[in-house]
């Protein structure tokens, strides 16, 4: 049982989270785009990179790769599934978590480490942390503006998993990068399978690229995997 | 110039050099023969002004594997690693279309490495504007960087570094360089000389159109002026996209040995590469235009020749291997069509809707270009820059003067340009971009590389050979702080008109700097580009010989030097020479007394070797090495103090010695009291408090010039 890794063409983040998911453990194989049997795979990662070109619309066109009808399917039936930056513009996209990523605020590309505060482990992708905990891992796009019809909803029910936050955890508006709503820098869905955010945990996944705070994370998606093999 | 003038003046050709097309082919040229030869012989593809002193430079080390010539330079990292290297110009199309003449820059370059077979794992912007204070100014800068973001970005390369400067003559004429780093094992290169009759060429990638029609003769090989932005349709459209299958696609014909060569397409299109991959391999080749995939139909068969569309490559394979190929770029996307066979030669044979319409010596269109010996002498300016010496006041404040240089925008901060690159794909950056060279592991390995790209066009203006010698020891330096040893070189050497004597002395003066300064530290010349007639009405650029120097490292330091390492306590050192009252072109002369004048000290190549020698050693043991260069002691004290976040004392250093700009000296900062520095180290502080404290020189609040040094860039481009 290994990690589905999607690679449409244009991802580019695929070899990096797949380091990370090495680092963590856990064997990961490249899925090809067209690709429409993904049955086998303990769980599945969307990674970063600019999906056919990011043309029309992040994840516009994506969702409509061949395989997003298996990610959908295998995602309904409880397979941990985690969309990272490019991955999440597709996830909100494909309807698998709700809301859009728009242009930063300041339309520009942010490429910086960012502070996260975490702000709930009832997540395939925080199960490992421990709410209140900050982490420092990068930020890199132009589309990372987080934003939601039923922006309270989601709060009410605890879906907000990761904020952008100050070094001492603090959430304020200096400390949001791109404008995003109340900070968001990651969500799941309700039924707590389905995570995505903005920043590459696998870019902080060796203290000798600057932090090692992203494995909590990766490591949390790999447990997850072991749970529902489990 | 006028519309009736004669077809080849119309394409940028001398009537010797028509007669000289008339003289190979025994016949007038048909047109689109004319267009082939007219861009081939261009300044930017044929180096016709450049080339007779090219030769200085040399490449002979045993570490080299592929020298200049090659779309890159290729050297041995060792256990069957390569390293391929390059560095181009994307000046002329950059000032008529910020965006698209950035980006395509960023997509030319990485062509060119992953033509040799190798991954690109990084590339880096020196860039040159005019004054800030100006809208135009701005627009090209934010144009430019939004346009090497958006294609680098995108086409999953990250961007580690470069370095900016402004002053009057970029106005008009900005500098945007790229220099690209790529890596491969040693079985993956490729290489572009066709070879193997009836082996076909394929062409892959982006559909051939209009754009980009003679970019290179009529954009990169001729001076502007005004109303230029309407060649405008010259400049290329960049595709990242397509770029990111084509890398892929590519990667993948080399792991599976499918071509037997390969040529990327530049500067004058399917004409340069069919010629070039025959030419090198002493063949011919039949190309058939009508297979080519166009955008539009109803093109001349010169438009298609000469067409400098993005995104495309031709690869030589054998007819076994056609179909499999065809099949791979059907995978990943990207248009693919068979439009020639290679044959005995010598001649290049194009066909268009069944009729002849080029016959051509292959390697006469590179071979046979002219070489011109332009006459140099040393203009007038430089005696006169000479007389007009620095005049540094003994009693300086210090703690003002830093405030007023940690505002300028080429020594304040640059993470406004440099976080909107993607400077950490591919998990090797171990040194980020705002140190003096970025380093990068290669993972599965204890190697790791280092680069810094860097330019100094003021104090070259003031003395060429002296300016260019030490650009050169700076970028070594600047490599050596990581922990590298300097191991190999690419230079763009960016110059005025080469018809004017006065800019031809410049260029022959610093060739001659660098070529010494690399002997001196037993670095090769893997590759180059120059870029003349950077000359906008009328007025030549300052000369900008620009170097990216790669470093080499196995094993890297366990903790590599970064700036941000300076802890309460620390020692602080300079190692190297004593100050020499260095000031021409020195960032207090030209900024605060607003001159630029005096002759930049001369170096010497054992001072640069022990300097080198002595940074790459302390690598491994000390947690903050930084080069002293703008701005002196003063400004690399500040940027230590800044990115620590604590301030320091300074004890017995002048006012006029801590903005002093004497090469080949670095900071060590450390937490004894004895860091094995050698002998040529001086103790001159200690780290601690929340002052940027220069003792009886004066002082400033870390906290003020944090805020200074931060607002640089950003205040003038809000």
């Amino acid at each position: 049982m290994t990690v589905a890794v999607v690679v449409f063409p244009g991802t580019n983040c695929e070899h990096d989270i797949v380091h990370a998911l090495d680092l963590a453990g856990a064997d990961a194989d490249l899925v090809w785009h067209t690709e429409s049997d993904l049955s086998g795979a303990s769980g599945i990662v969307l990674p970063g990179g600019f999906a056919h070109g990011d043309y029309l619309r992040t994840g516009a066109i994506a969702r409509f790769s061949p395989v997003m009808a298996e990610v959908e399917r295998l995602a309904s039936g409880g397979t941990p599934t985690i969309g990272i930056c490019n991955g999440f513009q597709i996830l909100c996209e494909a309807g698998l978590l709700p809301g859009a990523l728009v242009a930063n605020q300041d339309l520009k590309f942010i490429c910086k480490p960012v502070h996260l505060r975490v702000e709930s482990t009832d997540s395939v992708l925080t199960k490992a942390a421990s709410v209140g905990q900050v982490l420092q891992i990068p930020l890199n796009s132009y589309e990372g503006n987080y934003v939601a019809n039923d922006i309270d909803a989601i709060e009410g029910k605890g879906d907000v998993i990761l904020r952008y936050a100050e070094a001492d955890g603090t959430v304020d508006a200096s400390s949001n990068p791109n404008g995003s709503t109340h900070s968001i820098a990651g969500i799941t869905n309700s039924a707590r399978n389905v995570a995505g955010l903005m920043p590459h945990p696998e870019r902080a996944s060796e203290s000798i690229l600057g932090s090692s705070d992203g494995m909590v994370l990766i490591e949390g998606f790999v447990a997850s995997l072991d749970a529902v093999r489990a | 110039m006028t519309a009736d003038a004669p077809a080849h003046i119309q394409l940028g050709m001398t009537d010797v050099e028509y007669e000289h097309v008339i003289e190979i082919l025994g016949r007038e040229p048909m047109a689109a023969e004319l267009a082939m030869y007219s861009v081939m012989w261009s300044e930017h593809c044929s180096y016709k002004s450049s080339r007779a002193h090219l030769g200085r430079f040399s490449s002979d080390q045993p570490w080299v594997v592929v020298g200049p010539g090659e779309n890159a330079g290729v050297v041995d990292l060792g256990d069957g690693w390569l390293a391929a290297l390059r560095i181009e110009s994307h000046n002329h199309p950059s000032y008529v279309e910020p965006y698209q003449g950035a980006a395509t820059g960023v997509g030319g370059i990485l062509r060119d490495v992953f033509t040799m077979g190798a991954r690109p794992i990084a590339v880096w912007d020196p860039l040159r504007f005019g004054p800030l204070d100006d809208p135009r100014n701005r627009y090209l800068l934010e144009g430019v960087v939004s346009g090497i973001a958006g294609y680098g970005n995108a086409v999953g390369v990250p961007t580690l570094g470069g370095e900016v400067e402004f002053a009057d003559c970029f106005a008009k004429n900005p500098l945007v360089n790229v220099m690209a780093l790529g890596i491969l094992k040693r079985d993956q290169l490729v290489l572009s000389a066709a070879s193997g009759e009836g082996n076909k060429a394929i062409l892959l990638g982006n559909a051939t159109g209009r754009d980009g029609i003679g970019g290179a003769s009529i954009l990169a090989s001729a001076s502007f002026e005004e109303g230029d932005e309407e060649k405008r349709p010259n400049v290329q459209v960049g595709d990242p996209f397509e770029e990111k299958k084509l890398i892929e696609a590519c990667l993948e014909l080399y792991e599976r040995d499918l071509v037997v060569a390969i040529q990327d397409l530049g500067a004058a299109g399917i004409s340069c590469a069919t010629s070039e991959t025959a030419g090198n391999g002493g063949m011919g080749m039949d190309v058939d235009l009508d297979k080519v995939h166009v955008r539009e139909q109803d093109m001349t068969p010169g438009e298609i020749l000469m067409s400098e569309s993005q995104e495309r490559m031709l690869a030589i394979v054998t007819p076994e291997n056609e179909a499999e190929v065809l099949a791979l770029a059907d995978r990943w996307e990207i248009e693919a069509s068979t439009i020639g066979i290679v044959t005995v030669g010598p001649d290049l044979v194009v066909y268009s809707r069944g009729e002849l319409v080029a016959e051509v010596p292959a390697a006469s269109l590179a071979d046979e270009a002219p070489i011109y010996h332009r006459p140099y002498a040393e203009p007038d300016y430089v005696a006169g820059a000479w007389a007009r010496s620095p005049e540094i006041p003994a009693d300086l404040d210090a703690g003002e003067a830093l405030g007023i240089l940690l505002d300028d925008p080429a020594i304040g901060d640059r993470s406004w340009i440099s976080n909107q690159y993607d400077h950490m794909l591919f998990l090797n950056t171990v040194v980020e971009p705002g140190h003096d060279g970025s380093l990068q592991r290669i993972k599965g390995t204890h190697k790791a590389m280092a680069v810094s790209t860097d330019g100094d066009s003021l104090r070259t203006y003031l003395d060429p050979r002296r300016g260019a010698a030490r650009v050169v020891f700076e970028s070594a330096l600047n490599v050596a702080v990581t922990g590298a040893r300097p191991y190999a070189l690419v230079d763009n050497l960016n110059f005025g008109n080469p018809e004017v004597p006065g800019v031809m002395w410049q260029f022959v003066e610093s060739v001659e700097g660098m070529a010494w300064a690399c002997e001196e530290l037993d670095v090769p010349v893997v590759g180059g580009n120059v870029s003349f007639y950077n000359q906008t009405d009328g007025v030549d650029i300052y000369p900008a010989p620009v170097v990216g120097m790669m470093g080499f490292c196995d094993p890297m330091p366990d903790a590599p030097p970064r700036l941000d390492q300076a802890g309460e306590g620390m020692s602080i050192f300079v190692v190297g020479p004593d100050p020499q009252g260095d000031f021409a072109a020195s960032a207090y002369d030209r900024i605060i007394n607003g001159n630029l004048g005096g002759r930049p000290l001369d170096v010497d190549g054992d001072l640069a070797r022990h300097a080198v020698s002595a940074a790459a050693t302390l690598a491994y043991s000390t947690p903050v090495l930084h080069d002293v260069s703008t701005g002196g002691l003063a400004v690399a004290l500040a940027e230590i103090a800044i990115k620590s976040g604590v301030g320091f004392r300074i004890e017995g250093v002048s006012g006029p010695d801590l903005f002093d700009e004497t090469p080949l000296r670095f900071i060590a900062v450390g937490p004894t009291d004895e860091l094995d520095t050698g002998e040529s180290a001086r103790r001159i502080g200690t780290v601690g408090g929340s002052n940027l404290d220069f003792g009886t020189a004066g002082s400033i609040p870390l906290d003020e010039a944090t805020g200074i040094w931060r607002n640089a860039l950003p205040r003038r481009m809000s």
